[in-house]
């Protein structure tokens, strides 16, 4: 177990691993993408009440549990990096936010697109949706803050500080559909307890989660792994590295 | 299929230009996460390429001590 987390810590190994689950999870991602997608918008009935505008809950619903899983992981790269001063885990919450960022933007274009023929409108000021966009805000605070120092472990302290803060947001974000009256519905998929949705559109759905997840984690990877050259620009391996992709 | 032409799926009963827009403008962002760290990776490489190769063509005497 600590000689995983020691490994974790090494950004050459890092960069080697990362390259390696890359080279397979970058095409599986593409096919179960491109699958959910045509599963989705092609080949499931029209939902009996919003006919065919329902079919945006395949990418609405996936970008949005993913947005806030991304939060969870950028938090605890950040409680690390603050606890452990672990450069690589300040490497991953940095790479997150941008990601973090694009995905709630999706989640909240896509459902105003879909709040216009479903709720007669693009925009509400409801507890789910305002939760969301201080989400989006909070990521991009993250991505700000970061650009905004020129001292790198004063940049991490200050993001790790308010990804950590930021959490409150989370379970706002969750329960703000039953605690308030809201437009938007409650959570049709369940953990616990019969699901409210048909198997024909809960399995595509599943599979476009899965797909952002992986999608996640891929550009995820890619971030780091940038990161991680740039700022080890100056060490003995990369410059292994370079020298040998030159010849 | 579920739709009988391909003038029905994209027109979806009315819902095609919220749906199609949704997805398009989704998957442009989807594009770009994939994208742009992989051209941002290249360009880093193709830069620290050239410094190496600057710093191979000088003489062992000449060359700068890079400040960590």
């Amino acid at each position: 177990m600590w000689t995983f987390f020691h490994k974790l810590g090494s950004p050459p190994w890092l960069y080697a691993i990362s390259g390696s689950i890359l080279r397979w999870l970058l095409p599986l991602t593409l096919v179960a993408l491109a699958t959910g997608l045509v599963w989705g918008l092609l080949f499931t009935a029209p939902d009996f009440r919003q006919g065919n505008s329902y079919r945006i809950i395949y990418i609405h619903v996936p970008a949005a549990v993913v947005a806030l899983a991304g939060y969870y992981v950028m938090a605890a790269a950040g409680a690390v990096s603050l606890i452990w001063k672990m450069k690589m885990a300040d490497v991953a919450m940095k790479a997150c936010a941008p990601i973090g960022a694009a995905l709630t933007f999706v989640a909240l274009v896509t459902g105003a697109i879909w709040g216009k023929p479903t709720w007669g409108t693009w925009w509400v000021w409801d507890a789910r949706i305002t939760s969301m966009l201080i989400l989006l805000f909070l990521y991009l605070g993250v991505v700000a803050l970061h650009e905004a120092y020129d001292n790198k472990a004063a940049a991490s302290k200050a993001c790790a500080v308010l990804s950590l803060v930021g959490m409150v947001n989370i379970p706002i974000i969750y329960k703000s559909v039953d605690w308030w009256y809201s437009l938007h519905q409650p959570a049709s998929i369940k953990f616990t307890g019969e699901s409210t949705i048909d198997p024909s559109m809960l399995y595509p759905l599943l599979l476009m989660i899965g797909s952002f997840y992986a999608l996640f984690t891929c550009s995820l990877l890619m971030n780091m792994r940038t990161e991680i050259l740039s700022r080890e620009a100056r060490t003995g391996w990369v410059q292994k590295l370079v020298d040998g992709s030159a010849s | 299929m579920y739709f009988d032409s391909l003038s029905a799926a994209l027109y979806m009963d009315g819902h095609g230009v919220f749906v199609w827009s949704a997805y398009l403008i989704s998957m442009s962002v989807l594009a770009f996460l994939l994208i742009a760290p992989r051209v941002r990776e290249r360009r880093l490489l193709n830069e620290l390429e050239g410094r190496n190769r600057r710093l191979a063509g000088q003489p062992e005497t000449h060359k700068p001590v890079i400040p960590e």
